[in-house]
């Protein structure tokens, strides 16, 4: 008989070309470690709880009620519930209809589309609608059903950065799609350039794809820089001229670790240019709940916000939403949660900024820490990670490390990094899961291990790297510190 | 609300023997977290088709890309254009603008509310969730309580009991991270002890794969089998529309097999074979058969018997059997049982070497209704590792399903036992909420059968009835000069006279010729006379207006 429908061979190609190395290498072999006992670190995944970031409480409290509505009867409430709490879920409750337990509009609920809405006019001085807003299950969703409707074969190219978060390559090539690089310049603070840019779109245009989209992420990751405003209109010009789709990712938005350049979101900066760009340019943002000092990865709530995209296209981004249903409705109330805590006043205002701040402020402090850690090892240089949640530091591999790798079968960052798993425990990711320029490497790690822990990381860090260039080196290494 | 002074008359009793949470259980997270793996990880990834370095094989040219608007109707993907999917359709748009305009204008209408009748939400309509999943879902959602002695006082004993077994399961008790792509390794765990506990054969954690609600495993599948529209998945007609959208996203080709409605909705290997056949001579590949049971819109229970000729005819095929299972729970009728083909497979001597099963289940169905939670999983039995390592690739690109769809996941493959403190409150709960299903079923389908021209089958499963419309021509025309499908007339109309909301029966497809609707047997139990009385009068007229 022939092949059966689901024998490897007769899967769909563009599932086996899509490479989102989750169980990578280096993760499994830190997986095996761990179970033969040896303490790992897990910096590869930016997932705050999973390192031991508390939730927030009040959010926590008002989903709690809303799981268990009957509390909201019950007398004695009170004693292990704040008022506010409780005034929260029964604000949240009755904008659903039948609770958590209902599927909501497809697009989310009425009532917490506008406060994202609402949210949005307050952070960007411009109105925003919520008919225009669909909540999803986390940002990942988003994007995807937004790629969905712009991928129509291999011919449509979608603009990415490199390095990128693998999200964005994974799902083109799922959709079977094809990416087209614009690289980020290292010595420029993971500058974006838009020479860089129109000679990747006329390059890719020469060999016959259609670049349709531009995907900007914004803080960055892996890289962590913030784009700066005279960079993001230089970058909305570009798209108007071009006519791409802007996809901002600012699901970073909270986390921002300097104080010159502050994030500014694209739509604010699309408003300001004004027409005719401001009526032109198609722009999608997309936001999550599991990012920023809320961390809630587990809840997969996000949403993004149309600019300029024709009221028929929304009504097909509608339709293949409502395929799915409706996003899960306890995270559209983190989401409604996010952005719009505790106000001054509220009783849980207090307790709810100590929390956030305590949060950020270690975040901003683990960031620097992290960054001069890396900076002090021989052949390391790291740019400052001004935003998001990561450091990727560009390891100066030398001539005789990159001999080994080779004879050992590894691409050099993965050797660099099995080294470090083997002699630290510290489990990072290559440079080359996000791509990189050729014959340099990285890594990727999280700032997120506890900050009491940061100094003995990055000591144990420093120690191994300082013994691998002695041993692989020809002792013309230099640190930047 | 219901239970509460019982419950904290029994919560006062138990206080003194229950386990005392342990002090450790919150002092050491940090530390916990360190020590286990962070199981799922959003990272590492190379290139995927860079045009940069497979030039090589990329067609030529295409003059008009650089002019072309992106994201217009005319330059959005074919694919999703070509979608449908009616149980959202054009008339629930009309309802939600209709339920609008009430709140203005009341006197406009001949009704006073709009009644949805078009999707399975049974929360929706006001069904009440079972009180000790959501108990524990509250302690996992915010796990403070578990350390204040007041909550002993407002949940029940096993639900703090179970609430703890459940975080002990999360690395670091950490509900807000992701976690594994396939699901928390406990959970699944769990799950699988429940299937092997409804089957009598054994389930193994690792082939479960949970998701947010049924449907994105439903789409896994589809993109994981279909290539082009050369790939084609046998799908019941009528189906829920879920697989014709999915197949039409993912490019493919559905090839219908017809229900036999005089047979109670019956499904002939005859009509599988005759339609494979077909297919094949059109140069389509059918690469898996889609059986829904309990039927949805139809609500047909497959006897065993049949399930056994399904399972033999894709094994001689060599088609995988995706088994749409949500409605499992769902059964009204004595006559009838429900039966997971994994347990048919079984029971027939088919192990992993011989059938290639997908079994969906899901939280939104059954008792518990739980729709916004978005909880489902699939059971993959019979795949390669190499094929399992892909599916398990796609699903980490999203990372996980939510977390607490996961919880209720299990809680449902894992209801209180005789002797929990909850279990005789989770029975008489679940016990009422079937029943007056039941009932329900009953009630709308004896009315629906007394109309003039309309038969109806029974639902002997699942959420829906799904009548005949035996529609005079006189009404075809009329909807044939209006440009919609007669079905959606009479639906159309059959809304702005009551207020109630259905799905024609195009929306799920249908022999040509015949027309239908769905109609769910969702609403609360003193609304139904309402309804029938509503319907039967709306019937009466519309008859009587276009009687030929």
């Amino acid at each position: 008989m022939s092949l059966k429908a689901l024998d490897y061979e007769s899967l769909n190609e563009n599932v086996k070309n899509c490479q989102y190395a989750v169980r990578g290498e280096l993760y499994l072999r830190a997986s095996e470690l761990q179970k033969e006992g040896k303490k790992i670190i897990f910096t590869n995944v930016g997932n705050p709880h999973a390192l031991g970031q508390k939730p927030l409480t009040f959010p926590r409290q008002v989903v709690a009620l809303c799981q268990a509505p009957f509390l909201l009867d019950n007398p004695n409430v009170g004693m292990i519930f704040p008022a506010d709490a409780i005034a929260r879920a029964k604000h949240y409750l009755s904008l659903t209809s039948g609770g958590l337990g209902a599927y909501s509009d497809s697009r989310g609920l009425p009532g917490v589309r506008k406060e994202v809405a609402e949210f949005i006019q307050r952070r960007d001085g411009y109105p925003s609608d919520p008919e225009l807003i669909f909540l999803t299950d986390g940002a990942s969703k988003g994007v995807m059903q937004i790629l969905n409707c712009i991928i129509r074969n291999q011919k449509d190219g979608i603009l990415v950065p490199v390095p990128q978060y693998p999200l964005y390559s994974a799902t083109i090539s799922l959709l079977g799609g094809t990416l087209v690089p614009y690289y980020l310049e290292e010595t420029d603070n993971w500058g974006l350039d838009v020479n860089n840019l129109r000679q990747s779109v006329a390059q890719a245009r020469s060999q016959g794809i259609t670049v349709r989209a531009m995907v900007i992420i914004n803080p960055g990751n892996p890289t962590g820089q913030c784009l700066s405003e005279a960079n993001l209109r230089e970058i909305l010009k570009f798209c108007c001229d071009e006519r791409l789709v802007l996809l901002g990712d600012e699901v970073y938005q909270q986390n921002i670790y300097q104080d010159e350049r502050p994030f500014i979101s694209s739509k604010k900066v699309l408003m300001d240019m004004g027409a005719p760009l401001s009526k032109e340019v198609q722009l999608i943002s997309f936001h999550t709940v599991s990012k920023g000092y809320w961390g809630e990865c587990g809840q997969r709530g996000g949403y993004f916000e149309m600019t300029n995209i024709p009221p028929r296209t929304v009504e097909e981004i509608y339709k293949v939403a409502s395929i799915a249903l409706s996003p899960n409705v306890s995270a559209q109330i983190f989401m409604g949660l996010m952005v719009s805590p505790p106000k001054p006043g509220d009783i849980s205002y207090d307790q709810f900024v100590r929390e956030s701040k305590g949060i950020l402020e270690s975040l901003r402090r683990r960031a620097r820490i992290m960054t001069d850690g890396f900076n002090s090892c021989k052949n390391v240089v790291c740019n400052f990670t001004e935003g998001a949640m990561y450091s990727f530091p560009q390891i100066k591999l030398p001539p005789k490390a990159i001999q080994a790798a080779k004879q050992a079968g590894k691409v050099p960052d993965v050797f660099y990094c099995l080294k470090l798993l083997e002699a630290t425990g510290i489990s990072t990711v290559p440079g080359s899961g996000f791509g990189q320029k050729e014959g340099v490497f990285h890594l990727r790690t999280t700032i997120l291990p506890a900050e009491e822990e940061m100094p003995e990381i990055m000591e144990s860090f420093k120690k191994f790297n300082d013994e691998f260039m002695s041993q692989y080196g020809d002792n013309f290494g230099y640190s930047r510190m | 609300m219901r239970r509460f002074v019982i419950g904290q008359a029994k919560n006062l009793i138990d206080q003194t023997r229950r386990r005392r949470p342990q002090p450790h259980h919150h002092n050491n997270l940090r530390l916990l977290s360190l020590l286990r793996p962070s199981a799922s990880d959003s990272t590492t990834v190379s290139s995927p088709r860079l045009f940069s370095s497979s030039s090589s094989d990329m067609p030529g040219s295409d003059s008009s890309s650089s002019s072309s608007i992106p994201v217009t109707l005319d330059s959005i993907n074919p694919k999703v254009l070509k979608c449908e999917y009616a149980v959202r359709g054009e008339i629930v748009s009309i309802a939600q603008r209709l339920q609008d305009d009430l709140k203005t204008n009341k006197d406009a209408y001949p009704f006073d509310e709009i009644i949805y009748c078009n999707i399975g939400n049974p929360q929706s309509l006001g069904q009440q969730p079972i009180t000790f999943f959501r108990e524990v879902l509250a302690l996992c959602s915010h796990t403070a309580l578990l350390d204040e002695s007041a909550t002993h006082g407002l949940f029940s004993s096993d639900s703090i009991d179970r609430a703890w077994k459940i975080l002990d399961q999360i690395p670091g008790k950490a509900t807000g991270a992701y976690s594994h792509s396939q699901g928390i390794k406990g959970l699944r765990d769990a799950i699988a002890a429940g299937i092997e506990a409804r089957d009598g054969f054994p389930a193994d954690p690792n082939d479960i794969f949970m998701t947010d609600g049924a449907s994105p495993g439903v789409h896994m599948m589809m993109q994981l089998l279909i290539s082009s529209e050369k790939d084609g998945i046998l799908c019941p007609i009528p189906q829920y529309p879920l697989y014709s959208a999915s197949i039409a996203l993912h490019g493919g080709s559905l090839v219908p097999y017809y229900l036999d409605e005089a047979s109670g909705w019956g499904l002939e290997i005859s009509e599988l074979k005759k339609q494979l056949e077909d297919a094949k001579s059109k140069g389509i590949t059918v690469r898996a058969l889609a059986v829904i049971n309990p039927g949805n819109p139809t609500g047909q229970v497959l006897s065993e018997e049949n399930q056994r000729d399904i399972v033999d005819f894709c094994k001689k095929e060599g088609l995988v059997l995706l088994a749409d299972e949500v409605y499992q729970e769902n059964v009204y009728v004595p006559d009838k049982k429900f039966h997971s083909f994994k347990k048919v497979a079984r029971s027939m001597g088919y192990g992993e070497k011989d059938i290639s099963l997908v079994s969906f289940q899901s939280i939104s169905k059954g008792y518990y209704g739980e729709c916004g939670k978005r909880g489902g999983y699939m059971e993959v039995t019979g795949f390669t590792s190499d094929v399992r390592e892909q599916i398990y690739k796609v699903a980490s690109v999203n990372l996980c399903s939510n977390i607490s769809g996961q919880i209720l996941a299990s809680l449902v493959m894992s209801p209180p036992k005789p002797g929990d403190d909850s279990y005789d409150s989770y029975i008489a709960e679940k016990e009422g909420i079937l029943s007056s299903l039941a009932t329900r079923a009953k009630t709308l389908e004896e009315a629906l059968n007394k109309l003039d021209g309309v038969t109806c089958n029974r639902a002997e499963g699942a959420m829906y009835l799904f009548p005949c419309i035996n529609l005079p021509q006189k009404a075809i025309a009329a909807a044939e000069a209006a440009k919609t499908a007669p079905d959606a007339f009479y639906c159309k109309r059959l809304l702005n006279a009551t207020g109630i909301v259905v799905v024609p029966g195009s929306g799920f497809r249908q022999v040509p010729g015949t027309w239908h609707f769905r109609c769910t047997i969702l609403p609360q139990e003193d609304k139904i006379p309402a309804i029938v009385n509503r319907l039967t009068e709306f019937h009466k007229s519309f008859m009587d207006e276009f009687r030929d």
